[in-house]
């Protein structure tokens, strides 16, 4: 049996956590790509350039450089919010930016950015005959939107939402460094305590891989599901 | 009489940036016409018939749907658009389209594509929606194939669900925009024999059409359109047999 010198349970728990921190940032990923997308093919000027700037500028910066700005410059810019709200309305509080919570915020916010992309692409695919048929019976654009537009883009988003969420996964590792105690964070210290590398990396690895090879048959099976009504290899 | 008119068009203009596309087209229907649109590719005939519905906005000109004229109004650009994006819906919801390309939804069975406006637009119940798919599904005699998905029939077998689709919002009028045009020959009958069926029970029906025999046996009205004016207009008799304009006469030389 796998002797983890006692430091199993932490690793679990941190594994919980890589779990929680990559699941959060998904959801936050996709809402931000969902709204980025729309705004990038609105008629709105406004949007449009708004969605550019988010895009360009995220998908130019490092995500560790981003990550170590969001966790000490977030701390900062709250520090003086409540500092200016102290002065100027007596009022007093305090919010302490955790790393999960700068964590969370910089991956979604990252890969917002990525699904952006993918999600505009797939928009941009969905044949033009498709939403000229909701509009001619009278559909409203919201509901052209949820039930022609969401369903026939996901098609054509998948692969690349999954790729997307292979990444943003294993970027949670980056989580560490600033002090996350997620299951890398906990293999580390073990590692140095122990002196044996091997024992606490191989387990974490293989818990990415398991995560991920997981993911590539629940997002084959969503795969499925989105293609049905298309012939393959048409 | 107007009052009851289903749809009347007057003086209807469309321009794409310098292309005038229609040039003034009128049109006015009794309830149970059906009314042909014919003339060579690029007459304007299927723009006339997207002005119907509003799938493109006249330049100028009226839409009275049922006594009810669309409302427009000019946006920032100096551009005419309409002003109550509800009332458009409505009247859509009125005007039932078949498209040449069927643009069925890809993503839902035959029924799904049938009851999700009657049940998302006119707010009918699904049971009863349902049951009126059904109905009209058996009407154009595909109903064992409900829950294919549109890329698992033929042409043929689409478009008539495509009017099952359009039957199943109860219109006022149908447009059809050159329904057969992407079919195989083979197929172009099944999809006729159901069109002429549905002007047999009287319904309201306008049609963008190539099919000449189509037109003088079934409607009982016939366009002719030729670079956006109507050159032509009358019972298919006289339109087909002793038209006076002389671009009618030589559009349909090559038929005899």
């Amino acid at each position: 049996m796998l002797d983890l010198k006692g430091y199993g349970p932490a690793l679990i728990e941190g594994a919980f956590v890589t779990i929680e921190l990559a699941f959060l940032s998904l959801a936050l990923a996709l809402f931000l790509g969902l709204i980025g997308a729309a705004s990038k093919l609105s008629q709105n000027r406004v949007l449009r350039g708004g969605a550019t700037v988010y895009t360009t500028l995220i998908r130019g910066v490092p995500d560790l450089v981003m990550m170590l700005l969001f966790y000490y410059g977030g701390q900062v810019a709250v520090n003086n919010l409540s500092d200016f709200i102290y002065d100027t309305y007596g009022v007093d509080f305090f919010f302490q930016f955790d790393p999960f919570i700068a964590g969370v915020l910089t991956i979604g916010l990252i890969f917002g950015a990525y699904m952006t992309e993918t999600f505009r692409g797939a928009f941009l695919a969905v044949d033009e005959g498709q939403i000229e048929a909701a509009k001619a019976y009278g559909f409203t654009r919201w509901h052209t939107f949820r039930r022609i537009m969401i369903p026939q883009m996901m098609r054509h988003a998948l692969p690349g939402l999954g790729n997307n969420w292979q990444v943003l996964l294993k970027t949670t590792a980056l989580v560490s460094i600033i002090g996350l105690t997620d299951m890398v964070r906990v293999a580390e210290q073990a590692a140095k305590a122990e002196r044996s590398p091997f024992l606490f990396f191989i387990p974490v690895a293989l818990v990415y891989l398991l995560i991920t090879a997981g993911s590539e048959l629940f997002i084959k099976w969503l795969n499925k599901r989105a293609n049905a009504g298309v012939i393959q290899g048409d | 009489m107007a009052e009851n008119a289903p749809l009347i068009c007057k003086d209807i203009y469309k321009r794409f940036d310098q292309l005038e596309v229609l040039k003034g087209v009128s049109l006015e229907t009794c309830k149970g016409d059906v009314v042909s649109m014919i003339g060579s590719s690029g007459s304007g005939k299927s723009t006339f018939l997207r002005c119907i519905n509003l799938l493109e906005t006249p330049t100028s000109g009226e839409v009275i749907v049922h006594g009810d004229p669309i409302r427009f109004k000019t946006n920032r650009k100096g551009e005419r658009v309409p002003a109550d994006n509800k009332q458009v819906e409505l009247i859509r919801a009125k005007l039932s389209m078949v498209f040449q390309s069927f643009n069925m939804w890809s993503h839902m069975t035959v029924l799904e594509n049938i009851i999700e406006a009657p049940i998302h637009v006119l707010k009918v119940p699904r049971k009863e929606a349902i049951e009126r798919a059904e109905a009209y599904l058996h009407k154009v005699g595909i109903y064992e194939r409900k829950d294919y998905y549109p890329a698992q029939m033929s042409g043929g077998q689409q478009q008539r669900a495509a009017i099952a689709r359009a039957l199943a919002m109860e219109p006022e009028v149908m447009l059809f925009d050159e329904p057969t045009s992407a079919l195989d020959p083979e197929l172009v009958g099944e999809v006729l024999r159901v069109m002429q069926s549905l002007a047999e029970e009287g319904r309201t029906m306008i049609v963008v059409t190539h099919e000449m025999a189509f037109a003088r046996d079934v409607s009982t009205k016939v366009l002719f359109l030729h670079q956006g004016v109507i050159e032509e207009q009358g019972p298919p008799d006289k339109v087909f047999d002793h038209p006076d304009s002389e671009r009618m006469k030589q559009f349909l030389a090559p038929n005899f």
